[in-house]
């Protein structure tokens, strides 16, 4: 089976660079090939090819769409195979440090120096995460945090209000105070896998002080922190969250506000976009708040999805072309001006938010967008510092594989068929097999 | 008797007549050994290396490494129980419900194959698809059927992929696989002789005697096929796991544990040492249940 897919991919890989490079020989034509994830704005971009083209003759843009979980690993057996398929590859930021660091992908500091690109215009904490040394590795398409997300008309029935900066204490108890039979308190995602369960866990878990690892990437995954995170995330859910939380992520939580079945939400901030869409029933009546807090300042996520250029590319001029005209100013502005301006790619450049057409468009969430993307801190999230850069995730390989295994454990515990202090000991014992892989 | 005429023939005409048949069967032969061995043959050697996709640099020979990471870390055991305690209680839940409706459709009524073709359609449906189907339409808390009648009965909704994983698969996994049961059970009930039938209700046996003591040891064979096929379609259950439970609750089955293994954890070596165990016990399994319990195709042959 693996060897039959094996060659078939190198037939059709094969046939694919044939056709390229017939093209290239024909009319000294490049086409670059264009891995991305089936996102909304995407779509966009790839509506929006043909300004490129027509402003670069010459150039070819071949858009290969995938979900998130196909994208993944067709991306990363193509790249760490250096088997050179793609041109240009959709990646997020928790692989840029990694593959940056593995040389997979090229080095862009160079080539962003002009100042028409303003590479300082790109919000400062997406810039971090996604350079290594001081070596910036992909360009952020767009960004996200995670805020506080509650429906105004619920909680103004009960009398509650929320201050802009909330800590968990205060959203736990105005959870309870709104819980109801019809109305749940609070949604939060408790579906196992790291990129589900963990991503808002883990900013709970840094907030009351915890983290994965400590610098020596000894694991802190059973320290008292940590299992007092766990334990309160658990027993919100259990006194005003969803009936169902191991069937509860993103998509879930996002119907569950709109139908008015729950009251509030800590998703990330993308949603706001969808919350106030023209089809939303909710629309204008959510109020936004930065993540709840306790020990730190901030406690919101860092998302965005980039653009990257792997490093044995043949088109790498081209390639390094198109995605600063996609990640560009110019960009923005053709995004308002053909498709809309709700649409622009959000959580990249602080030059967005200036934007009047789009700060009217977005006006109920893009100040509170940019505030908590301004502040967020992935060089050191939690209380202490870490030996890696990112928020919720650890940027080390083995994650993907640690988080879904103590997302299945933690979510044991939240069903009630083991405690916490179990299933965080499993997790330490996990955990620490990957930490000692990256002691020096 | 064609045996004796055979006897007759000295061994080298014999070698000469099953020569021509080898040879026309060779291609078959060679092919379906590429197919299906050499993939195998490349499981074994993966199993054997320590590979992980995102670490590419570090791939090497590890001799027997994931061998000790399959039975030291103590997923195995729990993902074996798993997976029989699912099959077994599967199997047997989609029995029974499948004879209710076999007995039941060997009626005639009003639009019987109407309601033949309905009850058939779940197991029709492709299985990722009535896993998501029944997750929101069936099990979610705000949207779902059973949910909504539980709560107008005056409950309060269940979470039933966080409380009852297990219970959750079982029930979709016996609505799929039902259907199955009642197509064999129906034709075994349908080949019953009517007039033993008759000559049970002229001695007034009853319905419940009828079906217990004539009913049911002629569709005895039937059952044991039934079993059997479920079983092997049961073992290979992923989607509900995979969609609905994603591992909790001691629904992690070995496929599931692999898929893992592969796909998250993206270690093509524990992977494959893992699909190595798996078709070791497999074998074991299926000869020994084979010979011993299910007898249904040597006496099959008999008859």
């Amino acid at each position: 089976m693996n060897n039959k897919v094996k060659a078939l991919i190198a037939v059709v890989v094969v046939a694919i660079a044939g056709v390229v490079v017939v093209q290239q020989r024909s009319g000294g034509d490049v086409t670059l090939t264009l891995a991305t994830v089936n996102n909304g704005q995407m779509k966009d971009m790839e509506s929006l090819k043909g300004e490129f083209e027509a402003a670069n003759p010459g150039i070819k843009v071949n858009f290969q769409v995938m979900e998130e979980g196909d994208l993944r690993s067709a991306v990363t057996s193509d790249v760490a195979n250096k088997a050179g398929q793609y041109d240009i590859v959709t990646i997020g930021a928790y692989e840029v440090p990694q593959w940056g660091a593995n040389g997979w992908l090229t080095d862009l500091t160079p080539d962003l120096a002009d100042k028409a690109y303003d590479v300082g215009d790109i919000l400062p904490p997406v810039k971090d995460a996604l350079s290594v040394n001081g070596k910036q590795y992909a360009v952020p398409f767009y960004g996200e945090s995670s805020i506080l997300m509650y429906n105004k008309e619920i909680l103004d029935a009960k009398g509650v209000k929320l201050s802009n900066n909330p800590t968990w204490n205060e959203v736990a108890a105005a959870a309870k105070k709104v819980n109801s039979a019809k109305t749940a308190g609070i949604c939060l995602r408790g579906k196992p896998g790291w990129g589900d369960l963990f991503a808002p866990l883990t900013t709970v878990v840094q907030t009351f002080g915890g983290t994965w690892y400590d610098m020596n990437w000894d694991a802190k995954v059973n320290s008292p922190e940590f299992t007092q995170a766990v334990t309160f995330y658990k027993d919100l859910l259990a006194a005003a969250g969803e009936k169902d939380p191991v069937s509860y992520s993103f998509n879930e939580c996002l119907t569950a506000l709109k139908t008015g079945k729950v009251a509030m939400w800590y998703d990330a901030s993308v949603a706001a976009s969808m919350l106030e869409a023209d089809d939303s029933p909710v629309k204008g009546k959510m109020g936004y708040a930065h993540a709840p807090v306790v020990k730190t300042k901030e406690a919101g996520w860092l998302w965005s999805w980039n653009l990257a250029v792997p490093a044995n590319t043949q088109n790498k001029e081209a390639a390094v072309k198109f995605i600063k005209w996609a990640t560009s100013k110019d960009y923005h502005q053709l995004v308002g001006k053909k498709l809309g301006w709700s649409l622009v790619p959000p959580g990249a450049r602080t030059s967005t938010y200036s934007i009047p057409e789009y700060k009217e468009a977005a006006a109920a969430y893009a100040p509170i967008t940019l505030e908590v993307m301004s502040a967020v801190n992935p060089k050191q999230p939690g209380v202490n510092p870490q030996p890696w850069v990112g928020i919720q995730y650890v940027a080390i390989p083995e994650f993907q594989d640690v988080g879904n295994q103590v997302a299945q454990l933690v979510a044991d515990a939240i069903a009630g068929r083991t405690t916490v202090k179990e299933a965080l000991d499993k997790g330490q014992v996990i955990a620490q097999a990957a930490g000692d892989a990256h002691k020096k | 008797m064609s045996a004796g005429v055979k006897k007759a023939k000295s061994t080298g005409d014999l070698a000469k007549e099953r020569n021509l048949p080898r040879k026309l069967i060779a291609p078959a032969l060679i092919f379906s050994i590429a197919l299906t061995q050499v993939p195998f043959l490349a499981t074994i050697y993966f199993s054997l290396t320590e590979w992980n996709l995102l670490k590419p640099q570090d791939k090497k020979f590890a001799g027997i490494d994931n061998y000790l990471y399959v039975f030291q870390t103590g997923d195995l055991l729990p993902a074996i129980i798993a997976t029989v305690g699912l099959t077994a209680f599967s199997v047997i839940t989609s029995l029974l419900v499948g004879l209710f409706f076999a007995v039941l459709l060997d009626r005639k009524f009003l639009g019987q194959s109407v309601a033949r073709t309905l009850i058939i359609t779940p197991f029709l449906i492709m299985p990722a698809a009535s896993a998501l189907i029944w997750k929101f339409s069936m099990f979610d808390t705000n949207i779902g059927v059973i949910n909504f009648v539980i709560q107008k009965l005056g409950f309060s909704a269940i979470g039933w992929s966080t409380q009852y994983p297990y219970i959750s698969v079982i029930i979709l996994l016996t609505w799929q696989f039902a259907p199955f049961m009642m197509l064999i059970l129906l034709s075994g009930l349908q080949s019953q002789s009517r007039e033993v039938l008759e000559a049970a209700s002229v001695d007034r046996a009853g319905i419940w005697r009828t079906f217990a003591f004539i009913t049911l040891p002629h569709l005895r064979q039937y059952i044991e096929i039934a079993i059997l096929l479920g079983t092997i379609m049961l073992l290979q259950a992923f989607d509900p796991v995979a969609i609905m439970t994603k591992g909790t609750g001691g629904t992690k089955t070995l496929a599931y544990l692999l898929y893992e293994r592969a796909f998250v954890g993206m270690n093509v070596g524990q992977a494959a040492a893992y699909g190595v165990v798996t078709v070791v016990l497999t074998i074991v399994v299926a000869t020994v249940s084979l010979r011993s319990l299910f007898k249904v195709f040597i006496s099959g042959v008999s008859k």
